[in-house]
């Protein structure tokens, strides 16, 4: 039999764990103040994390889907980003959406069990968190459908998981990306679990971004702890996107350093020793390690970092917890641009009982 | 002024849009060249072009999903699912996501989204091709849900659902696609949306129904005349929200009410207006509200469609009944 068709996945790091380069490094990365606003960003995840992990214990915050370990990944996404993008993400990409200004109030809000959490005042047209997995990926191809209508150069930016790969959804979105050349990037994040799943369980595929293949566009794996690297691929996805040569899978290799969500106990299905090891990977401290190399870092500017964005954090929880319960009447108002006569109705009854506040 | 079919009716329509608003695009299996599969948008794709009059990939639930994406960038996208029977893989995208959008970011990004499809059964067509499964959608907040009776109604009300801000899952009657013609002037004139239609004014029984029933309705109503029984037979035209008001002001008058629909009985639409008649103008019934609709089997293949559609016969001899007692 003769071979028709060949494919390879190429692998992408710039930065090893010890924050050394691996080669010649993009032009951003001599830039001392965008690699600090990046680590800043990174810093602030993580710090937000602990935050919202500790006011979920202490029953302060609903269910929160922790993002510690995937700091890399989602700073260097936003930051390969243009503010004009729009970002459909899954549910823990906080590093992007800090970037492109969804504040830590409106994170909390959300998770506090309040849609207006979703109505970032700055990135106005991204979408909120999509919780029913792999179905934000459609929506990305619609955007991207808008642009490439409206002749825009600005391209979506899709979040998928692991587990999301196995969805119908998602090769269906990749299939109609890459059969209209749209402007889309999907962000595979593969931090190994879909909950208590191992990737090696959910699918016999060798790599993930080889899923791109077949709907005929091209995949790339990227160490997805190395800020540096994640950028990189984003930003000549992002290029070639914007330049009309249609979408790119990147699966970004990571680990989730966390439980799935303050609901789950990872302790019950991951070997141990697993975990340890991940944390030898993560991705703070390599552009640390790399930002101490150009000399732009040192344990003063550390300290003094992580006192500003602890004060941040705490400023956030202040506004959160001093946000009064949502009105009985928003169950209602934002369901039709006009509420249909028997919403208004069963908006008194709730009304009524919620004490006449409505 | 031209003499059309429903779906010419919807076709001109479509045109009407995509001509006078830039933000309107269509999305569909086979609409394009082959001007989908009931030639709904036969000629469309000519005239505005393969971006704005799509032939989407076989896939309902991207179909609908893109829908949503182009809807937040303030597009207006009208998407055609083939057959009502293909509609369970989009209804993830449309129950997730397009019906809860404007709520769930309390207004940031909302869904001005036509959902078409063909509706109910009596075209002889293959297994999966008949459905009315339109208690489904109803159930969904954020949801409108309309469906024609006439080729006038279906310029009116898809104009309608294309300008309105908010999704509308439009079903258009495959049995009324080529039934009759009508004169339909193509003035982009929109009909209102949820407020029901009277279509013959009786004093003993109110009838309610819908889609492609409103002509055996009619029917029913004719032979009933001659035996002296007037109906007072009403046309939902949007299934959800429902115009209740006008039901009960019938019921208020006729002191009877029937509810016939094509669809399942068992938590059908029917059931909806009943209890909502029981639960605001049971005073005004002489007779129990009645129902004649499908059976609640799967919707047989086409050589029983004719005995599960209610007949008719049927729908005469339920009325016949309500009106004696």
């Amino acid at each position: 039999m003769k071979t028709v068709a060949q494919f390879s996945i190429g692998y992408q790091q710039l930065l090893d764990s010890e924050g050394r380069p691996t080669g010649e490094l993009p032009a951003f990365a001599r830039d001392a103040d965008s690699l600090r606003e990046m680590y800043r960003v990174m810093t602030l995840c993580r710090l937000f994390d602990a935050k919202a992990i500790n006011l979920q214990r202490t029953g302060k915050l609903g269910t929160y889907a922790p993002c510690t370990g995937h700091e890399a990944t989602h700073v260097g996404v936003g930051a390969a980003m243009r503010q004009e993008d729009v970002l459909c993400p899954v549910y823990r990409e906080y590093g992007t959406q800090l970037w492109r200004g969804v504040t830590l109030a409106e994170i909390f809000i959300y998770w506090g069990g309040d849609e207006r959490g979703t109505h970032f005042a700055v990135p106005r047209e991204d979408f909120p968190w999509c919780v029913p997995i792999a179905s934000q990926t459609p929506h990305a191809a619609g955007v991207a459908m808008a642009f490439k209508i409206r002749k825009q150069p600005r391209c979506a930016v899709v979040y998928i998981g692991d587990g999301g790969t196995s969805q119908g959804a998602f090769y269906e979105s990749l299939n109609v990306a890459g059969a209209q050349a749209l402007p889309v990037v999907f962000v595979i994040v593969n931090n190994g679990w879909a909950i208590s799943v191992p990737v090696g369980e959910q699918t016999a595929a060798q790599t993930l971004a080889q899923k791109a293949i077949a709907a005929g566009i091209p995949g790339v794996q990227v160490d997805g702890n190395d800020v540096i690297g994640v950028r990189d691929v984003m930003q000549k996805a992002l290029a070639r996107a914007r330049a009309g040569e249609g979408p790119t899978v990147v699966e970004a290799l990571t680990y989730r350093l966390s439980d799935h969500t303050t609901a789950d106990d990872a302790t019950r299905y991951r070997p141990a020793g697993e975990l340890e090891a991940a944390w030898k990977l993560e991705p703070l401290l390599r552009l640390r390690a790399y930002l101490e190399q150009l000399g732009a870092w040192d344990e003063a500017r550390e300290k003094a970092l992580r006192a500003s964005l602890s004060a941040e954090v705490d400023a956030a929880v202040q506004v959160y917890q001093s946000t009064a319960k949502p009105t009985t009447d928003s169950m209602f108002d934002f369901l039709f641009a006009t509420l249909p006569d028997h919403l208004v109705e069963q908006r008194e009854t709730a009304r009524h009982y919620a004490g006449g506040h409505g | 002024m031209a003499k059309v079919t429903l779906v010419e009716a919807v076709n001109m329509a479509l045109n009407w849009e995509l001509a006078n608003d830039p933000d309107v695009v269509l999305l569909g299996e086979d609409i394009g060249k082959n001007g989908g599969v009931f030639r709904a948008t036969v000629g469309l794709q000519e005239r505005y072009g393969k971006l704005r009059v799509q032939d989407s990939p076989l896939a309902e639930g991207v179909i609908a999903g893109m829908a949503v994406g182009l809807a937040s960038q303030g597009m207006k996208p009208v998407a055609e699912i083939q057959f009502m029977g293909f509609l369970y893989p989009a209804i993830d995208q449309i129950a997730n996501h397009m019906a809860r959008m404007r709520n769930r970011t309390r207004g940031r990004l909302t869904m001005p989204i036509v959902v078409r499809m063909p509706h109910g059964g009596g075209i002889h067509a293959p297994e999966h091709h008949s459905e009315s499964l339109e208690a489904m959608l109803c159930h969904h907040a954020g949801l409108r849900v309309v469906c024609p009776s006439s080729p006038a109604r279906a310029y009116g009300l898809l104009l309608a659902a294309i300008r309105d801000p908010d999704p509308v899952i439009f079903l258009e009657p495959t049995r009324l696609y080529r039934m009759t013609r009508q004169e339909v002037l193509d003035d982009g004139l929109a009909l209102p949306l949820d407020t029901c239609h009277r279509l013959r004014e009786g004093e003993d029984v109110t009838v309610v129904t819908w889609g492609a029933m409103t002509h055996d309705v009619l029917r029913a109503a004719e032979q009933l005349a001659l035996e002296k029984v007037s109906c007072d037979v009403i046309d939902l035209a949007t299934l959800s929200p429902i115009d209740h008001d006008t039901i009960l002001d019938s019921v208020a008058h006729t002191g009877r009410l029937v509810i016939v629909h094509e669809a399942a009985r068992n938590v059908g639409v029917g059931a909806e207006i009943a209890a909502t008649v029981a639960e605001r103008g049971l005073y005004d019934l002489h007779a129990p509200i009645r129902r004649i609709t499908g059976y609640d089997t799967v919707m047989p293949y086409f050589r029983l469609e004719h005995d599960y559609i209610p007949s008719v016969a049927r729908i005469a001899d339920g009325i016949r009944e309500t009106v004696k007692t």
